[in-house]
């Protein structure tokens, strides 16, 4: 079976702001109908990335293609491929919802009618509403029907629910989900671990300028030689240096009298056995399945010690 | 592009700018009103001797005029700008089919539409409440006003170009607006300035349109020099905002 080709194709983008290099080195793709994720520390190069994407960046060297295009050499076509949602961009304080619909969907040939995007999105009850009278969510949801009016091929949403309440979050999720359900490619940038778990296909983790690790969320918790974490209270002294040179061991940190080790599938076994041999006893022992974030804090510890990617 | 977005883009600004009072009444209401203050004073109705026989009010008419034009392009405009570029707006306008110049173009539009309504009312007023004659020589006087209106819109974009936020360009927007204020003739009209005085205020562009606009009210074309002067600055000071005016 051929993989079909990718709608944004990034290939060795760099990108310097006078002496900061924001990009130093990103590649990454993002296939047709998937939500991607894009992330990273802040300052890690995420936003410079996708506004590299959507044509708002013009890169110091690099290729960026959406669709065969490319955003900093042909505006017209790649702001009709691409919808944005830009991190903290609000609109004119006093304009109402229906006329912010009404008025992006004449920025574009072909829109989807607002009316029904705003029932989709439940903004049908808030068309007069102004826009600073609007809630956190209710003005990420009017965001996402301003990116979604224009039929864009890929949709690219920016620190989406920074800042909402738990409520609020998940209701946007869902949303989201429901974009790419009805075929269109969403682009999620986020710092959010819990985020990137729940929602997205894949994952591109970004730290200091560099992708660093490419995969759906499963795939990265079990490459990142995380999938179990096993934490403990000994009863005797310990040093962390020695467990750490144990085999399987990929992380170990002490938080308070709780030592946590991450590893290998086996390792809660081999563990206990070790501590046994020293007289030391493993007390209130806990193990848990690795989440994304301890995947992600091995990965963005040492960037260049995890070039590998965890896909094909 | 079609004219279909800028047009959409133009008819929502427009709906916007009526819904900050604020803005308007000093471009709209305020000359007009000024006007009529300035009729009270039996003495400016009368013909003076130092004027040449001109009456103090007649020449407050054109000053009235500027002050709308002063108004929208140094105060109001540059701070909805800024406005626009500190809440991300531009940016995101970006991300469209629209050229983000259409923002600009809109914006100038709907402010110089409604310098247009407030010239027509200071003079209509002018002409019923207190005989100030009406232009006769329209085309000159037309000229003279839109060399003002390009002018002042240098010196807007050149505000919000050198102020990072709104608040800062609400701040540089009166201090540059004083100064400009006493070139028209708010305090003193350029025509009863003493000779050395008037000599450098014609150099600004408000005082070379107070002069060209009592020109052409009189029936006379506008002095080529004060045209000139005007043109001049609309150049040089568009040339810097292009220069330095960024968009985020």
């Amino acid at each position: 079976m051929t993989t079909p080709e990718p709608l944004v194709e990034v290939i060795d983008l760099r990108k310097s702001y006078g002496a900061v290099r924001a990009v130093d080195g990103v590649s990454m793709t993002v296939d047709r109908g998937e939500i991607h994720g894009v992330l990273g520390p802040n300052g890690a190069g995420k936003t410079t990335t996708v506004e590299s994407i959507a044509g708002l960046r013009t890169p110091d060297s690099g290729t960026v293609r959406v669709a065969g295009t490319d955003p900093a050499a042909d505006r017209a076509r790649t702001t009709r491929l691409v919808g944005v949602q830009l991190q903290e961009a609000r609109l004119q304080p006093k304009i109402r919802v229906g006329e912010a619909l009404t008025l992006w969907s004449a920025l574009y040939p072909d829109p989807v009618p607002w009316r029904e995007l705003a029932a989709r999105l439940r903004l049908d009850g808030l068309l007069d509403r102004r826009f600073d009278d609007l809630s956190g969510g209710q003005r990420q949801r009017l965001s996402i029907a301003l990116a979604l009016v224009g039929r864009p091929e890929l949709v690219v949403l920016d620190e989406l629910t920074t800042g909402l309440d738990p409520q609020a979050r998940r209701e946007t999720w869902s949303l989201v989900r429901e974009t790419r359900d009805r075929g269109t490619t969403v682009l999620l940038v986020t710092h959010s671990m819990e985020e990137a778990q729940q929602l997205c296909d894949r994952v591109t983790v970004i730290a200091g300028g560099r992708d660093c690790a490419t995969g759906t969320p499963a795939e990265l918790v079990g490459g990142a030689d995380a999938a179990t974490v096993t934490s403990f209270v000994p009863s005797g002294p310990l040093s962390l240096d020695e467990v750490a040179a144990l085999p399987g061991v990929a992380t170990v940190r002490a938080e308070g009298d709780r030592v946590v080790v991450g590893g290998s599938e086996d390792l809660a076994l081999e563990l206990v056995g070790w501590l046994e041999g020293r007289g030391v006893v493993p007390r209130r022992l806990r193990v848990a399945e690795g989440s994304l974030d301890d995947a992600y804090l091995t990965l963005v510890s040492d960037p260049a010690a995890t070039t590998e990617e965890a896909t094909r | 592009m079609s004219s279909g977005p800028t047009t959409a883009l133009l008819r929502t600004e427009a709906r916007l700018f009526v819904r900050e009072p604020g803005a308007w009444f000093w471009i709209l209401v305020f000359p007009t009103a000024l006007l009529c203050v300035l009729g009270l004073v039996p003495s400016f109705r009368e013909p003076s001797p130092d004027l040449g026989g001109a009456r103090v009010l007649d020449l407050y008419v054109p000053v009235c005029v500027l002050f709308a034009v002063l108004v929208a392009g140094v105060q109001t405009m540059p701070t909805v700008l800024a406005t626009y570029r500190e809440r991300g707006i531009v940016r995101r306008l970006r991300t469209t089919p629209l050229s983000p110049a259409s923002l600009l173009l809109a914006q100038a539009v709907v402010h110089a539409a409604l310098v247009v309504v407030s010239v027509v009312l200071v003079l209509t007023v002018g002409w019923l409440g207190y005989g100030s004659p009406l232009p006769a020589q329209p085309l000159g006087y037309l000229l003279a006003l839109l060399l003002a209106v390009a002018a002042m819109t240098g010196v807007g974009a050149l505000v919000t170009a050198f102020s990072r936020t709104t608040k800062i360009a609400a701040a540089v927007g009166s201090v540059v607006l004083f100064p400009m204020m006493f070139t028209s003739g708010v305090w003193l009209p350029v025509a009863a300035m003493p000779e050395g005085l008037q000599r450098v205020v014609l150099l600004s562009p408000l005082g070379a349109a107070a002069r060209a606009l009592t020109d052409a009210t009189a029936g006379d074309v506008p002095a080529l020099v004060d045209l000139a002067v005007m043109a001049g600055w609309a150049l040089v000071l568009g040339a810097a905002a292009v220069r330095w005016f960024r968009w985020e």
